[in-house]
Parts: C-alpha cells; structure tokens; sequence
C-alpha cells in the first residue's frame, strides 16, 4: 500500500482557492447597483436564454458568475429555501440576509470538504423602501460574506471595475444613469461599448408590496442606452 | 427542514419545479390534508363553509366573484370571508367549501405557480395551471371523504389563446372545462340558472360584473348561507376582473354602486 504524500493545509486550501478563482476569472463581470428606483444589475451575457441574474422572492435577487451550472443550482436552492420560508412563516420573514448565510454555509462547507470547490461568486440583493435600506451581500466561492454599499462588482476584473466605479458612482442616480454607468465600467476603458444583445440587465424596483424583480431587456433596453 | 441550510438534492430525488414535490421531500407534515384523523359527521357539520363562488366568461377574459358570508352549520361564522384570490398575474381562483382546507390550497396553489415561474424562467400555460389545481383538490380527496370537501373555480386570461377560460372541479380532483361560466357552492344552482338566463355572447367586462352581481343576489335571496350586499355593515361581494392586462380586484366602493344600480328598485319588477 502506498502512503500518500503529505500536503500541509494552507498548501490544499491555496491550491483550492486558486483553482477556484482561475475559473471565476475566465467568465465576464457583473456589475449591481443601488439607484434611486431600486437596485440595477447588469451583466455582460450574449445567451437570451441561459441567465445570470434571476428572481428568488419578493424584494430579493440573486446573480452568478462562474460557471453556469454551479451558480444555476445555486440560484433554485435559494428559490427554494425562499419559498419553503416564506409558506412555513409569511412573506415578510423571508430575508436576504438569512438566504446569504445560507448560501456562505454551502459554500464554505464545499470549499473545505469536496473534492473541488464551486467556481462561483454570488450576489443576493434586497430592495429596500429607501435606498439607505437596500442590502448587496457578495458571496465568495468558499463562503466569504461581504455586506458592501451603494455597489458591487463580481467577477474576474472585480477589483479594477470597482476602483473605477468608485470615482464615477454618486448617490442618488436614476434608473437610466445606474443604467449607463453600469455598462460603461462593463466595457472598459477601452474599445466600444457594450451593446444591449450583450448585456442581461435586471431591476428590483423600489415600489411598495409584491415582487420587485423585472427584466430590462429588447427594446425598452435599447431606448435606454440609446437616447 | 433546517433554516440554515440550502434544501439540495442528487439528481435521482431532485422535485424539479414542483413546490408540492419540495414540500413533500422536506417537510411532509406541513402539506395541507397531511395527519388527518377521523371525524364523525356532527365534526362536519361544525366546519366552517365558504358558500357561494362563480365566474363568468365574456369577450376579453374573465369576472370572478363571490360573497362573504362562512357558515358553521346554523350560525354565520364570517360576514367578511374572502373567497376569491389571485393565483397568479393572469388567473384567480375562488373557493366554496370547508374554510380551512380551502386556505391552505389555495395558499399552496399560489406558491406552486410562483415556485414553477421561477424555477423554470418560464409561467405554466393556464392548461397546466388548471391541471395543477386539479391534483392539489385530488390529494385533498381523503378530507373530502370526512367532509372536508374543497371544490375550487379556477379561470384566468390564457394568453396563447388570447380568451378567458373557466375550468370548474368535483371533490375526486375531476377537471371540467367550462365553456362560458360556473357557479359553485350552497347558493351555486341559483346563481347559475340567474347567469343561464341572462348570458350571451359579446357581454363587456361592465355587463359581466353586473350579471355577477346580480346573480350573488339571487342565490343570497334563495340561500340561507349566502350573504347579500350588507348595507348596514357596507359589506359586498368580492369581484375580479382578468384580462389580457392582469388580474384586477374591483374596489368596494366600485362594487358599492354597481350592486345599487345593478339590484335597487328591481325588487317589485323581478318579484323577488
């Protein structure tokens, strides 16, 4: 019988974490914002089908970037886990904050104990009555929380996108400026910007009662790039 | 289930887009007619009834109505009982029958659509909504057997056909397509010879609201266990519009004047 080699941890979970980003780092970015009318995700995606951001409840959004399959799974766990909620106690008790806790548990539980880690970063959103109230929880491939503010950015170029977001983002923007700003940090510095058969964008909007998430998409979305 | 954790599952035992299936791999004792138990026919009787529901076809969709009294055998259990809900954007679905199982299905039924929609990206066809609704009444059928029966209307705008649709259920979970309206419950036989009589082809969503009215009256003129329009209590019948634009209550003070202008002064003419 052969021993196996002896691996210190840090090694494994470097080693995983690695792996992990490398795939995180071939998909495109997603950018979510806060706004006055809600909170505005924007993604880059040519498939009219296959889809980053859905609805999970009410008030609460959930995106994923990474591999489509993984953040997919992802996404009805948490529709589930929303609705299974949400009939047990009322609509009101369903939370973002509960669901992100939910979801850093998985996460983190895979990273340590499968055999490979998910390659995926998540965002659960929540809109709130006023834009003080609205809650991004960004989630990382091994159960890493962040609670961040105002915006947030997933994917491979996240942290260029967010040091450019940060000097461009101002309170209080509308729909159609989150919109554009949004796109625009997207592109890059460089070259054409996105246009809206590559873009999936999605909206909570900030309006009383009942389910919050709309697509933003064909001709309503090329008016607003547009015009 | 645990709050904490992500309800997942292998592939073998995934629900799919079913919420009930969810339900019933999670939480089994939580699904409505779960448990049971006997009942002897006094329990029966001691059971809160909704009464009388209907809905009416006409040109461009659907008028789904119902009034507010519950009975618990001699006594008026609820003056202000709603029986008619929104299942969805685009359908409703009204109840006649034991309370309280009626509820929960109805709850249940909300949730499975809404479950469906996002699971799947995509809304069920109001064909399959229907036949969803038919397997919930048809699981609740060992409660039918102690006299929990729950016999729902469901009608919606079904958008691929671009016209409203009525489909009405017996207790066995039978699904039987109307072809342009239903009256169920204890004051239903009323309601219905009032609609047959007057129905035609080319009513307005006006003319249909009214019939609807004016039909709830004649069955609470003839049934005990159905309310009238309450005038001292300013109570009235619950009515919904569905169209190609949605589903849409009516407000009470709406519904307030259609029942006067639709039932005050006809009381001498119509010999009621």
């Amino acid at each position: 019988m052969s021993m196996p080699f002896y691996v210190s941890p840090e090694q494994v979970m470097k080693d995983r974490a690695d792996y992990a980003r490398k795939g995180i780092a071939r998909g495109r970015s997603l950018v979510a914002l806060e706004c006055a009318a809600g909170i505005v995700i924007v993604a880059e995606n040519p498939s009219r089908t296959l889809f980053k951001i859905s609805e999970i409840y009410d008030r609460i959004a959930f995106a994923g970037v990474g591999k489509y399959n993984e953040f997919e799974m992802l996404k009805i766990a948490g529709v589930r886990h929303a609705d299974l909620k949400g009939f047990n106690y009322s609509r009101e008790d369903v939370t973002a904050r509960s669901l992100a806790n939910a979801y850093a548990q998985t996460l983190g539980q895979v990273f340590t104990h499968e055999m490979k880690p998910y390659e995926v970063e998540i965002l659960v959103a929540q809109v709130g009555d006023q834009p003080e109230d609205d809650e991004l929880f960004h989630i990382l491939y091994d159960g890493t929380v962040m609670d961040e503010e105002r915006f947030t950015v997933l994917g491979g170029q996240a942290e260029s996108i967010a040091g450019v977001l940060e000097g461009r983002y101002e309170a209080g923007l509308d729909l159609t400026g989150a919109l554009r700003l949004g796109v625009s940090v997207l592109s890059g510095p460089d070259g054409a910007s996105l246009t809206a058969s590559q873009l999936e964008v999605a909206m909570l909007e900030r309006a009383p009662g009942g389910r919050a998430f709309r697509r933003i998409k064909n001709i309503e979305l090329e008016q607003l790039l547009s015009t | 289930m645990n709050d904490a954790s992500l309800p997942m599952f292998g592939p073998n035992i995934d629900p799919g887009p079913s919420f009930v299936d969810l339900l019933r791999r999670v939480a089994p004792h939580d699904l409505p007619g779960a448990g049971g138990g006997s009942s002897s026919s006094s329990d029966a009787a001691a059971i809160t009834h909704g009464t009388t529901v209907l809905a009416i076809r006409y040109d461009a969709g659907v008028v789904m109505a119902g009034d507010r009294r519950a009975t618990s055998g001699m006594t008026i259990a609820s003056r202000r009982m709603e029986k008619v809900f929104p299942a969805d954007d685009h359908s409703g679905v009204a109840i006649a029958g034991a309370a309280g199982p009626s509820m929960d299905m109805v709850r249940l039924f909300q949730v499975q659509l809404e479950h469906y929609e996002k699971i799947e990206g995509d809304r069920l066809s109001l064909e399959g909504k229907a036949n969803q609704l038919a397997q919930l009444v048809k699981a609740n059928l060992p409660a039918a057997m102690q006299g929990f029966v729950v016999v729902p209307l469901f009608a919606g705008y079904d958008e691929r056909r671009d016209r409203g649709r009525v489909f009405s259920y017996d207790a066995a979970g039978g699904k039987y397509e109307e072809t342009d309206f239903q009256a169920h419950g204890s004051g239903g036989v009323h309601a219905r010879n009032w609609i047959k009589a007057t129905w035609r082809e080319g009513l307005t969503a006006d003319d249909a609201a009214n019939l609807a009215l004016r039909a709830l009256f004649a069955a609470a003129d003839e049934d005990a266990a159905t309310g009238g329009p309450d005038l001292v209590r300013r109570i009235f019948p619950t009515v919904a519009v569905i169209e190609s634009d949605g589903y849409r209550a009516l407000p009470d003070d709406e519904i307030e004047r259609r029942a006067d202008a639709v039932v005050g002064g006809r009381e001498e003419g119509a010999g009621l």
